[in-house]
């Protein structure tokens, strides 16, 4: 930073621009390997696998808005998740060819409904429902936001709640058996868009355009967190109160960014559920919400590419233990979620960030890098002081 | 009519006492600590499990002490939660203070390990977690005598770790592959486990037309027993004060003195004591196995919600209010004291059990909306409170 | 607030607690082979030689973890004991069975991806598994796009009759059907249903409710639980106040809610006098854990009771409590799995080879008239792809198993689309019929 300053302000553009071309690059290099090369590397029923875990992936993003930039804990993100699921869900379920006997979901016929319920009607049209699959998750995290924030709810207060939201969206979808299946979800899909869904080439399509989401996923995120809002949230994470006194609102704020944060998981909802191929009040499940946050915190939080990181290291080691060893896959998560929180506070990504580069530096032989003061690195007193004044304050 | 009235006024309070009794260690914990203990359910599960041990211990002796079983369940089961408790706290969340959201993440990786370890404990297990321990802890003990033993620390651990693991792995499986089933074959298993109530406790005690069921008095006896406990524990003893201290000022306590660490440990070991007792006496209403837990942390979560933090009394009123919710709309009682057939037809719609929770955590909201810290907020001056 | 602790001890501390962890994992259960494959044929010489030559590669896929593991692990073992037996007698044509056992962790979604990963990956030519129907939806797509074979051994809702699937449980009219019947004709009309709140309690209710109305019974009220609910408080009230004099329950509820559901109905005063409850997912497993003090007198209807008395059915026990433990019990999907294994064996014996895709066709239609002498009596599997069955209610004893109090004289053949239900009425299901649109569902 002290570089930047010093090389006046078009420095600082260039540099900024210089590091931001990077990153365009990096990303598209990533998304190109996923794109073209990894199919040829996995067999059929692993790259449906991995479309899947993109999909969770940008989930996962949506998670780490809110809650790595944001600091807000989320337990129930799976609600938003599976409204994605099922408007798109729904729409599939509507792309009933014109020569069939019956012109409903067939499991409205068994349960006696003869006229299909007004609010399946708009999802006939692909455009309102690939709108919906964003927008109704999106609102009514909106909507939850906002009573919850406008109180000054916060911290573990605001975790039950949303915890509490799961089962209740979870009783309400399991209950209505006639309007959206109960417990049995949407399943059984045909067509999408005039494609057959289960046929190879639309479920490549379909991997393509999740790594499409996801890339896009990220750049809105990119977007969010590194200007003034990205700080804007931070602050709110680090002292509300005290972004409060400098004369911000921060209800607006924080209820825009779990909005958003609904929506991308509604977005990645929508993709699972076309790569899976069901989706039922289950995705509702408080395991499942809090599943996503590990992904999060696996990767490391407050680091975007950590969150996508996470997601497909998580799922990954889930689909290959649980091949492995089925009994004991609940040992390896709950080992999991302790040891990250206890020893690796910043994920994989803070790991490689902090001990990567000095093993690095050992690697190569150079010395370890230093800061401005040399005598200070030696100096176990000073050592001593920083370590406490630094545990302090995490403590607060 | 009377019948009626008695009835719902009885199973409203019976419902909020056995929610009391299961958020009453979370809230004590949650008040002093800011902690939310994901495995406070899990902590329940193990009181139930204990009570199934000693029922069928009893069940050996047989006779008419088998009919006094339950109370020694109790003890046993609020010890053994106490103690997994302390471990806990010890081991894992001492370390996390001041970090309440992975603090709960933290605790329900505990939950979900819980969970399994009822399902696959064996008696081979058993003696690979003992040997491990040994091998772990006790080499590292030894190995503290060196003098340059916390420079080289981090390599002991390196190398002690995969060591002891290894040895205790292949001798556990060497006791597996020779004793075969008598040794893995899983204490509990997946499957639930009964709990018969002794005979006294199985019947109800008629009046009129209506019975009131046994287990569900004994409940509320025991909640008040619980509640009574913990707050002469509060007010009464020397521990309870310093408790009360460090809730309300943690820094001010620890400059008079008051060990806030011990008082920590302490009060989480008393909060999953108190798990274990509710579980123990949940046990007699309803199933155990490993999913018992999970069946109860919400709940108890939106009653810690209501009541608010560090007032006994808040929890009190916070869970007979629940519990008379739950009732009052899952039955469709209201449905009966209107006459506007629009109303009447949104009570019908609310009158099953599951959708009664819908409304209930409608209502959670809404009452949020006006008292934000629940119903009996700490007062203080700082901006979080 | 400081922290007292310094950052050496939290590491030790912290190793310690992650390697007793990761060692919780490892020795649970150390006779566990780290390759699932090979578990089914422990003891016996064939999981050695994994060549694909002389081993038949079947899938077993069922909830180990999460909620439903409680009632699918006891299943898994009745299959891999069917599948043992059958690799000690010899095998299938000289070739062994190796039975790979994939975890759906009570997760639709999951369920459908180790299906997927059965068929793709491990290549197997028939899956034994599945419990809810919502799991069974969720791999019906899969298996139909595959055009394999899942073999389905729970009692279910019926309206459904895929060609891809065979239905070894009892459909609504072997279990459901007979025991409203022969509560009317013994105990009464007037009824109350509780249930949990999914697929299998609501399209029971219904079915009940259209029986009652067509043979003069009486539905005074039907109440459902969220699943795993315990607090039944509420339902308990509205028992008492539809049937204030008694009255009979017809009892769909799952797991955990019927342990609540039964210990509190004594203290309440319902007893199995004068509220008889006729239980349709309580069996013996079930029994033991809700206590048997507390079931005295109840009833239940099934295909299978461990006291059925059959030479195969002791056979069956005998050879389940050696191989799981003296305590174990038996029960009806357990037998119904069992029966899976075993007609699917004659089903390939018959086609002559179970290997390659084309075979996969060739041993569906030898499935069908295939009969096995069951533990239950003699069963068939009918074009319709269920077996026909014989109709037992049972009441519980003192030792918590059931006194057969009622049985069909013979066995009862399987209808899928129910006939008291409108939608379905009239409908039937027959896969060897040509000339319909649709043989898994036309008009008769």
């Amino acid at each position: 930073m002290t570089v930047q300053a010093a090389g006046g302000r078009q420095g600082v553009d260039w540099l900024r621009r210089r590091s931001l071309l990077m990153e365009v690059g990096i990303v598209a290099l990533v998304a190109l390997f996923l794109m073209f090369i990894v199919p040829l590397l996995l067999s059929g029923f692993r790259l449906n696998l991995m479309g899947r875990f993109l999909a969770l992936a940008i989930a996962a993003l949506g998670i780490d808005l809110i809650w790595g930039f944001t600091g807000l804990l989320s337990l129930g993100h799976g609600v938003f998740f599976a409204l994605g699921g099922y408007a798109l869900a729904m729409h599939m379920k509507l792309q009933i060819p014109a020569t069939a006997s019956s012109q409903l979901p067939e499991f409205m016929d068994l349960y006696g409904v003869t006229e299909l319920p007004w609010f399946w009607r708009p999802f006939d049209s692909f455009p309102f429902a690939a709108i919906a699959l964003m927008l109704i998750p999106g609102l009514m995290a909106g909507l939850l936001g906002y009573l919850v924030f406008r109180s000054r709810i916060r911290g573990v207060y605001f975790s039950i709640l949303t915890q509490a939201m799961t089962i209740i969206f979870f009783n309400f979808f399991n209950g209505q058996q006639k309007l959206i299946n109960g417990t049995n979800g949407l399943t059984g899909f045909k067509t999408i868009l005039g494609a057959t869904v289960s046929d190879a080439g639309t479920q490549r399509s379909i991997y393509l355009a999740t790594i499409l989401l996801l890339v896009a996923a990220y750049a809105v995120c990119r977007w969010l967190t590194s200007g003034r809002f990205g700080r804007l949230l931070m602050a709110l994470r680090d002292d509300e109160s005290r972004a409060r006194f400098t004369g911000y609102n921060p209800t607006g704020f924080k209820v825009l960014v779990f909005a958003v944060s609904g929506a991308l998981a509604g977005l990645a909802g929508a993709m699972f559920t076309l790569q899976s191929g069901i989706i039922s009040p289950k995705a509702m499940d408080i395991a499942f919400s809090i599943e996503m946050v590990i992904w999060v915190a696996v990767g490391g939080r407050a680091t975007l590419v950590g969150a996508v990181l996470g997601a497909l290291v998580v799922n990954f080691g889930k689909s290959l233990l649980s091949e492995k060893f089925p009994d004991f896959w609940l040992f390896f998560l709950g080992g999991l979620f302790l040891g990250v929180v206890m020893f690796l506070p910043d994920g994989i990504v803070g790991l490689i960030r902090t001990q990567g580069v000095e093993w690095f530096r050992n690697l190569t032989g150079r010395s370890k890098q230093l800061s401005t003061y040399p005598s200070l690195e030696e100096d176990p007193e000073a050592q001593y002081e920083r370590k406490n004044i630094d545990d302090r304050k995490s403590d607060g | 009519m009377f019948a009626s009235i008695l009835d719902g006024i009885f199973n409203g309070l019976s419902i909020g006492s056995i929610l009391l009794l299961a958020a009453l260690g979370l809230a004590i914990v949650f008040g002093l600590m800011g902690v939310i203990n994901m495995a406070h359910g899990e902590l329940m599960m193990l009181g139930a499990y204990t009570t199934v041990v000693v029922q069928n211990a009893f069940k050996g002796i047989g006779g008419p002490l088998f009919e006094l079983y339950i109370f020694f369940a109790l003890i046993a089961a609020f010890l053994v939660a106490a103690l997994v408790g302390l471990a806990l706290e010890r081991g894992v969340i001492r370390y996390l203070y001041g970090r309440p959201l992975e603090t709960l993440l933290a605790t329900w990786g505990v939950s979900l390990i819980l969970q399994q370890f009822v399902r696959s404990v064996s008696w081979v297990m058993v003696f690979g977690l003992i040997l491990f321990s040994l091998l772990f802890f006790g080499g590292q003990w030894l190995l503290k005598r060196r003098a340059d033993f916390e420079s080289v620390q981090k390599w002991i651990v390196a190398a002690l770790l995969p060591l002891s693991i290894g040895i205790s792995l292949a001798a556990s499986t060497f006791l597996g592959q020779t004793y075969k089933l008598a040794v893995t074959k899983p204490w509990f298993g997946a499957q639930n486990q009964d709990v018969t109530a002794p005979s006294w406790l199985r019947g109800g005690i008629p009046i009129g037309n209506f019975q009131l069921p046994s287990t569900r008095l004994f409940i509320m006896i025991l909640t008040i027993g619980c509640v009574v406990g913990v707050y002469w524990f509060l007010n009464c003893t020397k521990w309870g004060l310093r408790i009360r201290a460090v809730t309300q000022n943690r820094n001010m306590s620890a400059c008079l003195g008051i060990p806030t660490r011990k008082v920590d440990a302490i009060t989480f070991a008393i909060g999953s004591g108190l798990a274990g007792v509710a579980g123990c006496g949940l046990s007699l209403l309803g199933s155990v196995g490993p999913n018992t837990g999970q069946n109860y942390i919400v709940n108890t979560f939106m009653v810690v919600v209501v009541g608010g933090v560090g007032k006994l009394i808040g929890t009190v009123v916070g869970a007979m209010a629940i519990g008379i919710a739950d009732y009052v709309i899952g039955t469709g009682i209201l449905g009966n004291l209107t006459n506007n057939p629009a109303l009447k037809e949104v009570f019908a719609f609310f009158a099953t059990t599951s959708m009664a929770k819908v409304m209930v955590f409608a209502l959670i909201i809404l009452f949020l909306q006006f008292r934000p810290a629940g119903l009996f907020p700490q007062k203080g001056r700082t901006v979080d409170a | 607030m400081t922290r007292l602790f310094g950052r050496r001890k939290f590491m030790v501390y912290g190793s310690a607690a992650l390697g007793a962890s990761m060692l919780l994992k490892a020795c649970a259960s150390p006779s566990a082979p780290t390759d699932p494959a090979a578990s089914p044929a422990e003891g016996s010489p064939a999981a050695s030689p994994a060549a694909s030559g002389d081993t038949i590669k079947v899938g077993i896929l069922h909830s180990l973890s999460g909620t439903m593991a409680i009632s699918e692990k006891s299943v898994v073992d009745s299959t891999q004991l069917a599948i043992d037996e059958i690799n000690t007698a010899g095998g299938i044509m000289g070739k062994q069975i190796q039975a790979i056992v994939e975890d759906g962790a009570s997760d639709w979604p999951t369920f459908a991806e180790k299906a997927k990963k059965l068929i793709e990956q491990d290549e197997v030519v028939v899956v034994f598994g599945c419990w809810t129907s919502a799991s069974r939806k969720a791999v019906l797509p899969v298996f139909e796009e595959k055009n394999h074979m899942l073999y389905y051994p729970v009692q279910y809702e019926g309206q459904e009759c895929s060609k891809n699937i065979f239905y070894t449980g009892a459909a609504p009219n072997q279990q459901i059907e007979p025991s409203v019947d022969w509560l009317l004709e013994n105990k009464g009309k007037d009824f109350f249903l509780v249930g949990s709140d999914y697929v299998f309690p609501r399209t029971a209710n219904t079915i009940i409710k259209a029986q009652l109305a067509a043979k003069g019974g009486k539905t005074l009220g039907e109440d459902y639980l969220p699943l795993g609910n315990t607090e039944v408080a509420p339902i308990i009230a509205k028992i008492k106040a539809a049937l204030p004099n008694g009255g009979v329950i017809y009892n769909t509820l799952n797991g955990d809610s019927n342990v609540a559901f039964f210990k509190q109905m004594q203290g309440a005063g319902l007893t199995a006098e004068k509220y008889p409850t006729m239980s349709v997912s309580v069996a013996e497993e079930e029994v033991q854990a809700i206590g048997k003090e507390y079931l005295l007198k109840q009833y239940a209807a099934w295909n299978y009771f461990m006291t059925v008395e059959t030479p195969e059915n002791k056979k069956f026990v005998d050879a389940f409590k050696a191989k799981f433990g003296e305590s174990r019990v038996t029960n009806d999907p357990m037998e119904a799995g069992y029966i899976s294994v075993n007609i699917w064996k004659q089903a390939v014996e018959k086609a002559g080879g179970a290997g390659t895709p084309t075979d996969l066709e060739k041993v569906r239609e030898a499935a069908y008239g295939q009969e096995f002498a069951a533990p239950e009596g003699p069963v068939k599997m009918l074009p319709n792809h269920h077996i026909s069955k014989t109709v037992r209610i049972g009441e519980v004893r003192d030792d918590g198993l059931f006194e057969i109090v009622y049985s069909t004289p013979a066995p009862v053949d399987p209808i899928p689309w129910n006939q008291y239900v409108t939608e379905t009425k009239g409908f039937s299901c027959d896969w060897t019929k040509t000339g319909v649109d649709n043989p898994g569902k036309f008009k008769t």
